[in-house]
């Protein structure tokens, strides 16, 4: 569920930069006779199953988003049509302001940390010997495969109020952290959850990017470093030109992934208590609809995915520009 | 490059330390006693299998690991069929129609499962299937259906027509001589496939919590936030058994197959 069933980064492949064309010579077309009716039956299975779990459901949300669809209609009543109503009742709703602000500043924070953290991981691997840079690939490895609710879980424990490793840790150091609740306030909530969330995400952006960089050829390092570049120096004039491409289709991966938070929200929430100040748009629309009211539920679903759409069609354009599908 | 390596190997340990102490910390927590769980952390893994037994005896956990189990395995098989014919297709034909498949499979890809898990759940419901296992597996292929075709559409184009059709020239029938040519030299690429569909399906926990509520239909991610939440700090030991329980399989797979799967999408990426 790829990107779509889990947060840990499967996502389409990140495009790599030197993919132009490879020098096949064309051989001509074979007569469209000839191949006939069996690349679509090949497609079929793969259609239906699309259409069954995906596209049917898809056509459903954009239709419960038109209705009125409440408890009545929970128990068979038929549900009416209201244009729009939906949209107008969520848009003129101030709170619904409040939690779009909330995702995009949580996301953006989130795509930031990710993408800077995960460079300097890339870097770090680029520079270690063989022993240490398979200890940290591991370790990266490790956080990558953790399943988003275990994680979230096991976050949860360690970030526990009363026997939590982290209370004991400040308390030890110093700090009055006895008994500290760390998701009943919403701010250090979103700093566990944004913790939660870098800390999956940083494996996938390392790894790619540290991929990249053993595709710049050495000589070139080398060289800068003689003509007495710095560190920086040669991030900025060496490696970021070179993968430029790949940092803006990691970006906008990111972008889409923690748009969508669901799962570390959700348990979060259910451990602290605190839902109001804490809902993000996934959270919103699952919760709006659990409380009977799933025309609401539709419309909000249906702005997350339009956003969603609009930062997909550029990530797209990205991977077409650099490659040939 | 060699010149003082010592500060960056001691970068790298504290990076080491943090990213992989979560993993850590659950599996000691797993092994130690509740009662001294919850006096001062003990970093060493020492202790008792009691947490597992609390787990083992739990109420639904073991219907949650056979339904787990039966919705990721069909979803497995399901998935990796169609997405292989699909892929086929895409890698071996040329045909109109090829360009907007592919498009949609990535912007299906894209769609948010958060989004649309209210109207799945109305949908399996007209079709009596919430609560099912046949719903969740319909649900779950339809999700990692773009991912499979990707990927297997890469592995299908790394293996040169050329040899197929060498061996309809030996006078194979073109069926045969993908059975006995390709087929063998996909098994990799199909494995590592389905191993990173099982993964997604076993962890897969928004669906789920929609469409199998009730407790003797839940999967295990379900049971284990049930027993999360319902514990509410007082059982830790417990719920970290669990977690290792759900998360250790996984780990594995993925150590196994993360190089292959990554050099699929690469090989995805290049090939046209």
């Amino acid at each position: 569920m790829t990107a779509v069933l889990s947060d840990e980064g499967t996502g389409p492949p990140p495009a790599l930069p030197d993919s132009r064309r490879a020098g096949r010579p064309r051989r001509p077309r074979p007569a469209r006779g000839r191949t006939g009716l069996l690349p679509y039956l090949l497609l079929v299975p793969a259609l239906a199953a699309l259409g069954a779990g995906l596209g049917y459901p898809l056509v459903r949300l954009v239709v419960m988003s038109t209705q009125e669809f409440g408890l009545r209609q929970q128990f068979g009543q038929p549900a009416p049509f209201v244009g729009t109503d939906n949209f107008a009742e969520i848009f003129g709703d101030p709170y619904f302001w409040d939690v779009l602000r909330r995702s995009l500043i949580f996301c953006a924070v989130n795509v930031v940390l990710t993408l800077v953290l995960g460079t300097l991981a890339a870097l770090l691997l680029s520079r270690l010997g063989t022993a240490m840079r398979t200890a940290l690939s591991v370790a990266l490895l490790f956080a990558w495969a953790t399943p988003a609710l275990t994680a979230t879980i096991v976050w949860q424990w360690i970030f526990d109020a009363r026997y939590g490793v982290v209370n004991w840790l400040l308390t030890r150091l110093g700090g009055d952290f006895e008994g500290h609740s760390w998701l009943s306030k919403p701010l250090s909530f979103f700093f566990v959850g944004t913790l939660i969330v870098v800390w999956m995400g940083v494996p996938f952006v390392a790894f790619t990017l540290y991929a990249g960089m053993t595709q710049i050829p050495g000589e070139v390092m080398e060289a800068a470093a003689i003509d007495g570049a710095g560190a920086w120096a040669r991030f900025r004039d060496v490696i970021w030109p070179a993968l430029k491409p790949i940092f803006v289709v990691l970006a906008a991966l990111s972008t889409l992934w923690d748009l969508r938070v669901f799962t570390q929200i959700y348990v979060l929430q259910q451990a602290g208590g605190i839902t109001r100040e804490t809902n993000t748009l996934g959270v919103y629309a699952y919760r709006t609809s659990a409380g009977n009211d799933f025309g609401l539920g539709a419309a909000i679903a249906l702005v997350m995915v339009g956003i969603t759409l609009l930062a997909t069609l550029f990530h797209l354009r990205q991977m077409f520009r650099q490659e040939e599908v | 490059m060699g010149r003082r390596r010592w500060p960056l190997n001691l970068a790298a340990l504290a990076v080491i330390v943090v990213v992989a102490f979560p993993v850590y910390w659950m599996l000691v927590t797993s092994f130690r006693p509740n009662s001294e769980i919850r006096t001062a952390p003990r970093f060493l893994p020492i202790g008792t299998l009691e947490n597992y037994r609390t787990v083992f005896e739990r109420d639904h956990f073991w219907s949650s690991f056979s339904n787990s189990l039966q919705v990721t395995l069909l979803t497995v098989v399901f998935a990796l069929f169609t997405a292989f014919l699909a892929a086929v297709a895409v890698a071996r034909f040329r045909f109109r129609g090829r360009l907007a498949f592919l498009v949609i499979v990535l912007l299906v890809q894209m769609v948010p499962a958060e989004a649309m898990m209210i109207s799945v759940v109305k949908v399996l419901e007209g079709w009596n299937l919430r609560n099912s296992i046949a719903g969740l597996t319909i649900t779950y292929v339809a999700f990692v259906l773009p991912f499979t075709v990707w990927t297997l559409r890469g592995f299908v184009g790394g293996v040169p027509k050329e040899l197929e059709e060498a061996a309809m020239m030996d006078g194979s029938s073109r069926l045969r001589a993908f059975f006995t040519v390709t087929l063998p030299l996909l098994a990799p690429g199909l494995v590592a496939t389905g191993i990173f569909a099982f993964i997604q399906a076993w962890n897969e926990f928004t669906f789920a919590l929609v469409i199998m509520d009730r407790p003797e239909r839940e999967t295990l991610p379900v049971w284990l936030q049930a027993f999360n939440f319902g514990a509410r700090g007082t059982d830790w030991g417990g719920v970290m058994a669990g977690s290792t329980l759900i998360t250790v399989p996984v780990i594995v797979f993925f150590l196994l197959v993360h190089r292959r799967v990554a050099a699929g999408m690469t090989a995805g990426a290049v090939k046209g």
